[in-house]
C-alpha cells in the first residue's frame, strides 16, 4: 500500500448561498488515522465527500499525495470509502461486491477472485462468498464494505460514520478492528463521527469542526485537556463552565481565583482579569465539609454503575461532578467541600 | 483524467459516414431498402460531398470543413482548455449551421425573399434532411457534449454530458419546435404574414366563446364546452376515486381485489372503447332505448350523444386514474393521527371531517386537476360520442381534416387547448409544491386505520357497486358485441365481423391475410415495438439524470421535461403536421413520424416509472460504485440497471401498450400507407360499422391483457432481498392519458 497525505488549502463548499464548508485548511499526514468530529450539520461529511471527489469544492484546492486533485472526479481518484449505509450492491453476492472495483478496471477474473478473497481474509470474513448482502448480519455487512474498499489498495481510505448502524457491543469491537487494520497496513484513514469517545479511541489526531469551519485540531489528549474554546470544551466530553479571575500572570502560568479556591494554571496567553474556565466533572474532588476548599451542598445524586454523578450547588455555580467513590455515596442535601485537581481545569476565554 | 479519445474518434467516424457514405437527403423510398445504392451519385441519393461538388449544392461544403477541422483535435499534444473550447465551438457551429442551411434553403432555393435579395440565388434547391444529415447532426451534438465534459461540466463525465445534450436536442426538435410552430401558425393570416388580429379573430370567434346555451340558444362555444366537461369530469372522478379508495383502504368490502384489478383497465383499453360500448347500451339503437320503446312506446332518440354521454364515458374512463392517485393519499394518512383524535373524544365522523379529510386536501386537489387534464386532452370519447357537443380536441381535428381545412384555425384552437392544459399543469405544480401532510413512508406506524362512519360507508358502497356493475356490463358488451349480426336490429350470433377484420385464407402462395384489419394491425404492432424500447431508454436515461446528477440549469431541464408532458396529444398532432410537412424535416406520411410521435408522447411514462424506482435505490450505491472507479455509464449498467430491471420492463410494456392504444396525436399523422389500429376503428365507428369496430377493439384488449399478464409473470418473481420493493408500479399522474 502507498499511503498518501491529504491537504486542504482554503477549501469552501457552497450550496447556493449556504456554506457547508467555509474556508478550511488542514493537513493529514500519510499513514495516520484522523477523525473529523463535530455535531450534525457541521460540514464533516461534506469534507469527507470532497476528499472522495463526490463533491467538488466551490473554491480552494485539495491535494492528495502532493498532487492537486481538486477537479478530478471520484472515479479517477485513488480513494475508497466505506459508507454509513455500507451501500453494498444488493444484487451482487459478497465476492462480486468486493471484486467490483477490480472488475470495473477489467482485471482478469481469476485475479479478481484471488484479490477479493484476500481482502475478505484481511477483514476476517471467509466462507460467505456466495451470500447476498441481505443474508448477512450488520457486522458482516460492515466487513464486506471494508473489504470492498480495501481491495483497490487505495492511498486513502474514508469511513463515513461506519459504526452508527451497529449495536453498542459490536461498535467497540469494530472500531478496534478498524484501528488495528489501519495500523497493520499503515493506511491513511479519514474517519467521520459525531461520537467523541469513538473519535478519541481510534484517532491519531482529531479535527473538531463546528459551523462549517475547523474549531480545533490536535491529538485526542490535547483536545480534551487543552480545548481552545467553549465549543470544543463542551463537545469533547462534559465540562462545567464557570467564571473566575486570572491574576499574577508570568511567562506561562497565572493564578486563577474561583471563589475561595486558587489554582495555578497555564494562562494560554489570556490577559489578566475575568476569564471563563472549563472544569471537567472528574477534576472536582469532593472532601468532607470543613476540610478546606469551597463549600457546597449535594443537590442531585445518581448511581450509574461505575461512578456516581452529582450536581453540587456552590456559591459560584452548580457544578456537575463525577466521583469514583461509589462505596460512600452522598445523600441529597449533604454538605461537602470541593477542591480542584491539576488536570482538567482550563481557562478558555476572557469573559 | 485521460481525455475520452475513443468517443471523439467514434463520433467523428459517424459524422464522416453521414457526410461521405450515405444519402444526405431523405429518400422517397426507405433508406433501409438499399435501392439507393444502385444510383449512388444521383441528385436525390448522393451523399453531401457529392451533392456539393457534382450537383451545385455548395452550401454543404462548410459542414465537411467543420468535420475535418474537428479531426485535428485528435492531436495528442493539444492543451486541454484549447481542445475543450474547440470542441464546443466546432460542435455548436456545425449543429447550428447544418440546421440553418436546412431552414434557409428549401426546395426552390432560398426560403426567404430577404435572403435571396442579399445573396446570389442558387440554381437548385434541396430536399428534407435524411440519414446523412441526421448522422452529421448527431456527430456535431456529441462533439459539443464532449467539449462540455472536457470543460469539467457534469463532473467531466462524457456519457452524462452526451445524454443530456441528446435528450435536450431531441426534445427541442420533436416537442418544442413543433409547439413553437403552432404558435407561429396561429398568428399568421392566410397569406402567411404575421398578424395578431388573425389570431384574435380565430380565438375569440362566436363558435369558440359563444354563450348561446345560457340564453336558450342551441349551443355554447367549444371553449366553454371543453371547460364545463373538464370541471364535471375532474370533480366526478375525484369524488368517485375517493369513494373507491376509502372502500379499499377503510372497509372490509368483499370485492377489493376486483376494484384494484379494474384500475388497470384504462391502460389496456383504447380510449374510445368505453364510448363505443356506451353507444351499444344507450345509443339510438342501444339496449336501453330498445327496452323503453317496447315497454313504454318511447321513440328512440339520440339523447345520449353530447354532454350526458361524454360525462358518463369520461367518468368511467378516468375514475381508475383518480383511484390510483387517491389510494396512495388515503393510505398515507397516518392512523395514529386518527387515533389521537379519538383519544381526544372525537367520534368517527368528526375524525374524518376534522382530521383525515383536511390531511388529504392536497391529494384531492391533485386528483381533480388530473381528471381535468385528462378530460380536456381526451379525443377518443368526444369523437364517437360528442354529437353536436364539440370540444376543443375534436374541433382542432375537424379544422385540419374536415371540409374546413384551415390550419391557422387549428393552430389557434390548439394554442387555446395548450393554454388550458398548461394552466392546469401550473395549478397542479402549485398544489403539489405546497406542504404535503401525508406521511410518505406508511411504515413505522403501529396504529390501526379508523373504520368509516356507517353513513359514509354506505355512500361509498352506493358509488362503488353500480360502477363495478356498469364496468362489467360494458366490457361484457365489448366481448359480445363483435359476435352479433347487427347491434340493435339483429342479434343473431355470427363470426362475420371477425372474419371481415381478421380473415386468413390459404391461397396458392401460402397464407393470405385477407382481413381488412391486418394491415393497420401489423403496422401498429411493428411501429409500437420499435417505439417502445426507444421510449424506455430515453425515459430511463432522463430519470437517471434527473434523480442522480446535479448540474447548473438542472431545474430548467427538469421543468422543460415535465412541461412537455402536459401538452395534449391533439396539440402535438397538429403541431407535427405543421412542423414536419416541409424541409428541413419532412417526415409527414412516413412510418418515422408515427414512431417519433409515440416516443415523445410516451416518454413521461418511462421517466416517471424510472424516477419512482430510482428514488427507492439509495444514492450511496452510486457513490460507492463511483469511489470504486466506475464512471457514469458503468454505474448505470452494472449497479442501477440490474436493480431497475422490473421498472425497465414495466416501462417497456407500458409504452408499447400505450402506443398501441393511442389516438389523439396519431390520428393527424396516419396515412393511407401507414394506418393505425385505433384510427382504423374510429373510421369504422364514424361510418356506423359497429360490428367490426367492436371486434377489433376486443382483439386489442385481449392482446394487451395477454402481454401484461405474461410480463407480470416473468418480472414478478425476482429476488433482491432487502430492496425487493422496486416493483413495476406505474401510477399515471398527469396529462398522460392514452387519449
Amino acid at each position: 500500500m502507498k499511503a498518501a497525505s491529504i491537504e486542504f488549502c482554503s477549501v469552501s463548499k457552497l450550496y447556493g448561498e449556504v456554506a457547508a464548508v467555509n474556508d478550511i485548511s488542514f493537513t493529514i499526514a500519510a499513514g495516520t488515522l484522523v477523525t473529523l468530529l463535530g455535531p450534525s450539520g457541521c460540514g464533516k461529511t461534506t469534507t469527507l465527500r470532497m476528499i472522495a471527489g463526490l463533491e467538488l469544492p466551490t473554491s480552494g484546492s485539495i491535494l492528495i499525495g502532493g498532487a492537486d486533485v481538486t477537479r478530478i472526479p471520484a472515479s479517477e481518484r485513488d480513494v475508497s470509502m466505506v459508507f454509513q449505509s455500507y451501500a453494498l450492491f444488493p444484487h451482487m453476492n459478497v465476492l462480486e461486491n468486493v471484486g467490483y472495483g477490480l472488475t470495473v478496471q477489467r482485471l482478469p477474473k481469476p485475479d479478481v477472485h484471488a484479490k477479493a478473497q484476500a481482502a475478505l481474509t484481511t477483514v476476517g470474513l471467509t466462507g460467505f462468498d456466495e451470500r447476498l448482502p441481505s443474508e448477512l448480519s450488520g457486522g458482516q455487512q460492515q466487513r464486506v464494505a471494508v473489504a470492498r474498499a480495501l481491495v483497490l489498495e487505495p492511498s486513502v481510505l474514508l469511513f463515513d460514520e461506519p459504526l452508527s448502524n451497529l449495536d453498542a457491543r459490536l461498535r467497540r469491537q469494530m472500531r478496534e478492528e478498524i484501528r488495528d487494520l489501519q495500523q497493520r497496513l499503515s493506511l491513511t484513514v479519514v474517519y467521520v463521527t459525531h461520537d467523541q469517545a469513538e473519535a478519541m479511541a481510534v484517532s491519531d489526531r482529531i479535527i473538531v469542526m463546528n459551523k462549517a469551519t475547523v474549531a480545533q485540531e490536535g491529538a485526542p489528549r490535547d483536545l480534551y485537556e487543552q480545548p481552545k474554546d467553549v465549543f470544543v470544551a463542551g463537545f469533547m466530553g462534559d465540562a462545567n463552565r464557570v467564571r473566575g479571575t486570572l491574576e499574577r500572570v508570568d511567562e506561562r502560568f497565572g493564578d486563577v481565583a474561583l471563589g475561595p479556591l486558587t489554582v495555578r494554571l497555564p494562562h494560554r496567553n489570556l490577559p489578566a482579569g475575568s476569564v471563563e474556565i472549563a472544569i471537567r466533572p472528574e477534576a472536582v474532588e469532593i472532601g468532607a465539609p470543613g476540610s478546606g476548599g469551597m463549600a457546597g451542598t449535594v443537590r442531585k445524586a445518581a448511581y450509574i454503575g461505575g461512578v456516581m454523578e452529582y450536581t453540587i450547588a456552590t456559591d459560584i455555580a452548580d457544578l456537575f461532578v463525577i466521583s469514583m467513590a461509589v462505596d460512600r455515596p452522598l445523600a441529597v442535601g449533604a454538605p461537602v467541600s470541593l477542591t480542584l485537581a491539576r488536570h482538567g481545569v482550563v481557562p478558555i476565554a476572557a469573559a | 483524467m485521460s481525455f475520452d479519445r475513443k468517443a471523439l474518434v467514434f463520433w467523428l467516424a459517424v459524422g464522416a459516414v453521414g457526410y461521405l457514405c450515405v444519402p444526405w437527403y431523405a429518400l422517397d423510398a426507405s433508406v433501409l431498402s438499399t435501392a439507393w445504392l444502385r444510383a449512388f451519385t444521383a441528385k436525390t441519393n448522393a451523399p453531401a460531398l457529392l451533392q456539393a461538388l457534382q450537383h451545385g449544392r455548395t452550401w454543404l461544403l462548410p459542414i465537411g470543413a467543420l468535420l475535418l477541422a474537428s479531426a485535428a483535435l485528435l492531436l495528442p499534444a493539444l492543451d486541454r482548455n484549447v481542445r475543450a473550447f474547440s470542441l464546443l465551438a466546432l460542435g455548436g457551429a456545425g449543429f447550428l449551421y447544418t440546421f440553418a442551411q436546412g431552414f434557409a434553403i428549401g426546395a426552390q432555393g432560398w426560403s426567404f425573399d430577404a435572403l435571396a435579395h442579399a445573396w446570389r440565388p442558387f440554381a437548385t434547391g434541396q430536399f428534407g434532411m435524411g440519414l446523412g444529415a441526421a448522422l452529421a447532426l448527431s456527430a456535431f451534438a456529441m462533439l459539443f457534449a464532449l467539449g462540455l465534459a472536457e470543460r469539467g461540466y457534469f463532473n467531466g463525465d462524457a456519457f452524462i454530458a452526451g445524454s443530456i445534450v441528446a435528450i435536450l436536442a431531441s426534445t427541442a426538435i420533436f416537442t418544442f419546435y413543433p409547439v413553437l410552430n403552432i404558435m407561429v401558425s396561429a398568428f399568421q393570416d392566410d397569406s402567411g404574414a404575421f398578424s395578431a388580429s388573425a389570431f384574435i379573430a380565430r380565438a375569440t370567434q362566436q363558435k369558440v366563446w359563444g354563450l348561446g346555451c345560457l340564453s336558450g340558444g342551441p349551443r355554447c362555444g367549444v371553449a366553454w364546452n371543453t371547460l364545463i366537461l373538464a370541471l364535471i369530469c375532474g370533480a366526478g372522478t375525484t369524488a368517485l376515486g375517493l369513494a373507491f379508495a376509502l372502500v379499499v383502504a377503510r372497509t372490509n368490502f368483499r370485492f377489493k381485489k376486483l376494484l384494484r384489478a379494474m384500475s388497470i383497465l384504462p391502460i389496456i383499453t383504447p380510449p374510445f372503447v368505453i364510448g363505443l360500448a356506451l353507444i351499444l347500451l344507450f345509443g339510438r339503437s342501444g339496449v336501453l332505448n330498445h327496452v323503453l320503446e317496447i315497454a313504454f312506446g318511447i321513440e328512440p332518440s339520440r339523447w345520449f350523444y353530447g354532454l350526458p354521454g361524454l360525462v358518463l364515458a369520461q367518468l368511467l374512463s378516468f375514475t381508475p386514474i383518480a383511484f390510483l392517485v387517491l389510494i396512495g393519499v388515503v393510505e398515507g394518512v397516518s392512523p395514529s393521527m386518527e387515533e389521537a383524535a379519538q383519544t381526544l373524544r372525537a367520534n368517527r365522523w368528526r375524525t374524518l371531517v376534522d382530521v383525515s379529510l383536511p390531511l388529504m386536501r392536497p391529494g384531492l386537489a391533485n386528483a381533480f386537476l388530473i381528471g381535468f387534464i385528462e378530460s380536456i386532452a381526451d379525443f377518443g370519447n368526444p369523437i364517437v360520442l360528442g354529437g353536436n357537443f364539440s370540444v376543443l380536441a375534436t374541433e382542432v381535428f375537424y379544422s385540419v381534416v374536415g371540409a374546413q381545412l384551415d390550419q391557422g384555425r387549428a393552430a389557434a384552437l390548439g394554442l387555446l387547448l395548450l393554454g388550458f392544459a398548461l394552466a392546469a399543469f401550473f395549478a397542479q405544480r402549485w398544489v403539489l409544491g405546497r406542504k404535503v401532510y401525508t406521511a410518505m413512508s406508511g411504515k413505522g406506524d403501529s396504529g390501526l386505520p379508523t373504520p368509516l362512519p356507517d353513513n359514509v360507508r354506505r355512500v361509498c358502497y352506493a358509488a362503488a357497486i353500480p360502477w363495478i356493475i356498469l364496468t362489467v356490463v360494458i366490457y361484457a358488451m365489448v366481448a359480445v358485441g363483435g359476435f352479433v349480426e347487427q347491434w340493435g336490429r339483429n342479434y343473431t350470433p355470427t363470426l362475420k365481423h371477425y372474419i371481415k377484420a381478421f380473415g386468413i385464407e390459404t391461397g396458392a402462395n401460402g397464407l393470405l391475410w385477407v382481413g381488412a384489419a391486418w394491415s393497420s394491425f401489423w403496422t401498429t404492432v411493428k411501429l409500437s415495438a420499435i417505439a417502445a424500447p426507444v421510449t424506455a431508454v430515453l425515459g430511463m436515461l432522463t430519470a437517471y439524470i434527473l434523480t442522480r446528477h446535479r448540474f447548473r440549469g438542472q431545474s430548467a431541464f427538469e421543468f422543460g421535461t415535465l412541461l412537455s408532458f402536459a401538452i395534449p396529444g391533439t396539440v402535438i398532432g397538429v403541431s407535427y403536421i405543421l412542423a414536419f410537412n416541409v424541409p428541413p424535416i419532412e417526415i409527414t406520411g412516413t412510418a418515422l413520424i408515427l414512431i417519433v410521435c409515440n416516443v415523445f408522447r410516451n416518454m413521461p411514462v418511462g421517466v416517471r416509472a424510472g424516477m419512482a424506482s430510482m428514488a427507492q435505490i439509495d444514492k450511496s450505491l452510486d457513490e460507492a460504485s463511483t469511489t470504486l472507479g466506475a464512471r457514469g455509464f458503468t454505474t448505470l449498467r452494472r449497479v442501477l440497471l440490474p436493480l431497475l430491471k422490473p421498472a425497465v420492463v414495466a416501462a417497456l410494456v407500458y409504452s408499447f401498450v400505450r402506443s398501441m392504444t393511442t389516438v389523439s396525436a396519431i390520428v393527424f399523422l396516419v396515412s393511407a400507407e401507414y394506418e393505425w389500429a385505433t384510427t382504423y376503428i374510429i373510421n369504422r365507428v364514424t361510418n356506423g360499422d359497429y360490428g367490426v369496430s367492436i371486434a377489433y377493439s376486443s382483439v386489442l384488449i385481449v392482446l394487451m391483457l395477454i402481454i401484461i399478464w405474461i410480463i407480470q409473470r416473468v418480472v414478478g418473481t425476482r429476488r433482491l432481498g432487502r430492496r425487493a420493493g422496486v416493483g413495476p408500479g406505474v401510477v399515471p399522474q398527469l396529462g398522460a392519458s392514452a387519449a
